[in-house]
């Protein structure tokens, strides 16, 4: 038995005997892909020698689509593209549009929408952080972080109409005003919604097994972050300390105090998987603390600019950054001065983001692989636009 | 209870084939009952209801369950071995139910009371690697090999801690009979091997006398272990999360059963849930006097109804079996999953030298306590 033992292992290094890769097609249809993505593995065993990301099964010619559509119209179709951060998209969008045609909304208005835009940080990162949980194998906080998505979207409901895709910034104001009592609405969800943070740090993120499988997983050092152009969480799991909220400040966030959030290498290196979905964590917790100072300095007021019906921007172009909850969304448009834009090129975090994954996945296990995708955090909508 | 189906039936093959089939009857109405719990189980955890709709509060949904599988198309994929494809639910399930034969369900009821009866537990419980590796093999999916390689690794790498475990009661007891593990364990809750075994001379069925005295409190911590190392062993043993790394469902859709479907499917889930009674009732067994009265008396007793003693004993032995498997059930809805390599770094580094050092410990221990 040994001897043959002894054989086959100076045959494989020899290279008389050949062992050969697996190639393993991960999705389009798998439950760790969130969505049509498709990852082909190149594998050793179970060891990962390479990841070749591929997209496009939910591409929708956004960009292209855009160019027939008058700008109002193009608002619902950003809505699509992230389809857990809408209303972050739609702020990108409207601001861009604004910023060419110089219009300045009333203070209600910003108020409106950086509670709101906040509260859609929240109900993303709630996603992201429950999938990830689901990605690792505990089930029980999924749903935890479901249940309280759902306040949001009920408000999102109530003031809108819609609990997905809510068209709800228009260029120059907001499709309504918020509904009645969605200041004691919203106070009352973030007086709910802290203790839920204080559950998941029990039950999920300083589990022994939670932290042993995430802890120096898919490390990506600020180096690497930069040079790919991550933005969001992948970044600041880095320990770049770099918001947009507040390094390229855009609505009304520099009146409000709040904290950019980093990684740390209290657990584990700088830039692993658990950093990066610790990062959603304390985000959630400052978004709450912005809600609450806007719904304390709440104005009233009127909830629209005005502006000429037929939305002209002057020729021109122009490029407006947001942080969305995955990172910067930035939107590029050139007007030709008619009622329909010339070019519209959205720069998606989660597309970019995830370039990066050949990257920091090889030599992990495959088990890795998920805990890897799911700390990235990608929408497929965005992905693939 | 053999004495009394011959009584029945007479003493020919009807009268075998109702014994044997006894535990199947009880495994049927176990597993709808564990599929009920798992379900409303997990749903009380994660704030949910769980099914409402079939029957009052949903409790028949496991039969409407079933009824679904027995309707599913029963699909063999093109391309794999239809031989071993087919073959490996019936052996999963046939390794799972084998082993019920040395399973004592009461004082008069055990399938087959081998002297060797531990030792036919483990080597049946191999059978199952062959089974899922035949299903991992033959599919022709590699999410499926996958599966197969790592529950195979996982199932022999966990047998080594649990095998241990069986040797450090076995050397106390001194017998592998699974009904002298039990009788050894006869009287009050305090004689149950977990809390250090008997403290009083006893008899054990098969006869032979065992000396014991309240000294065998100093086996208390160790048996304690003992069970611990056990019981995390028989997770890993049925898949059950933590240990669920086969059939991880996020990274390999389901391991080895992924290609299966209809009945097949449902003869893998039964031989799930059986494996999970199984060890449970083992657990049970080895470490918490198996059928035997927590109280050390039985209601017929008092009551001088002989049929109803061995009916408290099965109850008492269920109770103790399905008290496990839910401890699995409430494990797989609060845990996450381990990877791979921490799951053999926790079997060969951890259980294994613990379980190691706790036999040599109890075994120099007993011989000084003689």
């Amino acid at each position: 038995m040994n001897e043959t033992l002894e054989s086959l292992r100076a045959g494989i290094e020899s290279g008389r005997l050949r062992t050969d890769e697996i190639v393993l097609n991960m999705g389009p249809q798998h439950p760790a892909t969130h969505g049509v993505l498709r990852l082909e593995l190149v594998l050793d065993g179970e060891i990962i020698l390479k990841v070749i990301p591929h997209m496009g099964y939910l591409h929708r010619c956004f960009e292209k689509h855009a160019e027939a559509m008058t700008y109002p119209q193009v608002i619902p179709y950003t809505d699509r593209m992230d389809y857990l951060a809408s209303m972050n998209n739609n702020h990108g969008f409207v601001l861009a549009i604004e910023t060419l045609m110089g219009i300045q909304v009333p203070e209600r208005v910003e108020y409106i929408r950086v509670i709101m835009a906040e509260l859609q940080r929240i109900a993303s990162h709630l996603v992201a952080v429950g999938t990830f949980g689901m990605d690792i194998g505990a089930f029980t906080p999924f749903l935890y972080c479901f249940r309280d998505r759902e306040y949001i979207l009920d408000i999102f409901e109530r003031t809108c109409g819609a609990r997905l895709l809510y068209n709800y910034f228009w260029v120059g104001g907001l499709s309504h005003d918020v509904h009645d009592g969605f200041e004691r609405e919203t106070a009352a969800f973030i007086k709910h919604f802290r203790p839920t943070l204080t559950e998941l740090d029990n039950l999920l993120n300083y589990n022994k097994i939670f932290i042993e499988r995430t802890v120096n997983v898919g490390v990506l050092p600020a180096d690497v972050a930069i040079n790919y152009g991550c933005s969001g969480p992948m970044l600041r799991g880095s320990g770049v300390d770099f918001d947009l909220r507040r390094d390229d400040a855009y609505s009304i966030y520099d009146r409000f105090d709040w904290e950019v959030v980093v990684g740390t290498n209290e657990v584990g290196t700088l830039g692993d998987s658990w950093n990066r979905h610790m990062v959603r964590m304390w985000e959630m917790e400052q978004s709450c603390r912005i809600i609450e100072q806007a719904l304390e300095s709440f104005p009233q007021g009127d909830i629209s600019e005005a502006i000429p019906k037929k939305i002209r921007p002057p020729k021109g172009e122009i490029y407006t950054r947001v942080e969305n909850p995955r990172g910067e969304l930035g939107y590029y448009v050139i007007s030709d001065g008619t009622v329909n834009p010339f070019r519209v090129k959205a720069r998606g975090p989660c597309f970019v983001n995830l370039s990066v994954i050949d990257e920091i996945s090889r030599g992990h296990l495959i088990a890795d692989m998920t805990a890897i995708l799911g700390s990235i955090d990608i929408v497929l909508g965005e992905v693939d636009r | 209870m053999e004495s009394l189906l011959q009584s029945l039936f007479g003493d020919n093959y009807l009268t075998l084939i109702i014994y044997c089939a006894l535990p199947l009857l009880f495994l049927l109405g176990y597993a709808l009952l564990a599929i009920l719990g798992e379900v409303k189980i997990s749903a009380w955890m994660q704030d949910r209801l769980g099914p409402m709709r079939t029957g009052p509060w949903g409790i028949i949904q496991p039969i409407a369950d079933v009824l679904k599988l027995l309707q599913k198309e029963d699909i063999t994929p093109a391309k794999s071995d239809k031989i071993l494809f087919n073959l490996a639910p019936f052996l999963s399930f046939m390794a799972a139910y084998a082993a019920f034969a040395v399973i004592p369900f009461s004082s008069q009821y055990i399938g087959a009371d081998l002297n060797l009866g531990l030792f036919y537990l483990l080597a049946i419980g191999s059978i199952n690697v062959v089974a899922i590796m035949m299903a991992g093999w033959a599919s022709h999916n590699k999410y499926s090999l996958l599966g197969a390689m790592r529950s195979v690794a996982q199932i022999v790498s966990y047998e080594v801690p649990a095998a241990m475990a069986f040797v450090i009661v076995v050397m106390f007891i001194g017998s592998l009979s699974m009904q002298d593990i039990v009788t050894a364990q006869a009287g009050p809750i305090w004689n149950w091997m977990v809390f250090g075994g008997p403290k009083g001379e006893v008899e054990l069925a098969s006869g032979t006398v065992l000396s014991a005295s309240w000294a065998n409190l100093v086996f208390l911590p160790l048996f304690l272990a003992t069970f611990v190392i056990y019981y995390l062993s028989a997770l890993a043993e049925s898949n059950r999360t933590p240990f669920d790394i086969p059939e991880a469902e996020s990274e390999l859709v389901s391991g080895y059963h992924t290609e299966y479907s209809g009945m097949k499917f449902a003869m893998f889930f039964m031989s799930e849930y059986a494996n999970m009674f199984l060890l449970s009732a083992v657990a049970a067994v080895l470490f918490f006097g198996g059928w035997q009265s927590p109280f050390g008396v039985y209601a017929g007793d008092f009551l001088n109804i002989s049929w109803l003693v061995p009916l408290e004993q099965f109850g008492w032995l269920a109770f103790k079996g399905l008290f496990f498997v839910f401890v699995m059930i409430w494990l797989r809805w609060t845990l996450p999953r381990l990877r791979v390599d921490q799951l053999m770094y926790m079997c060969w580094k951890v259980l294994i030298p613990f379980s190691f050092g706790i036999a040599l410990i109890v075994g120099f221990l007993v011989i000084v306590l003689k």
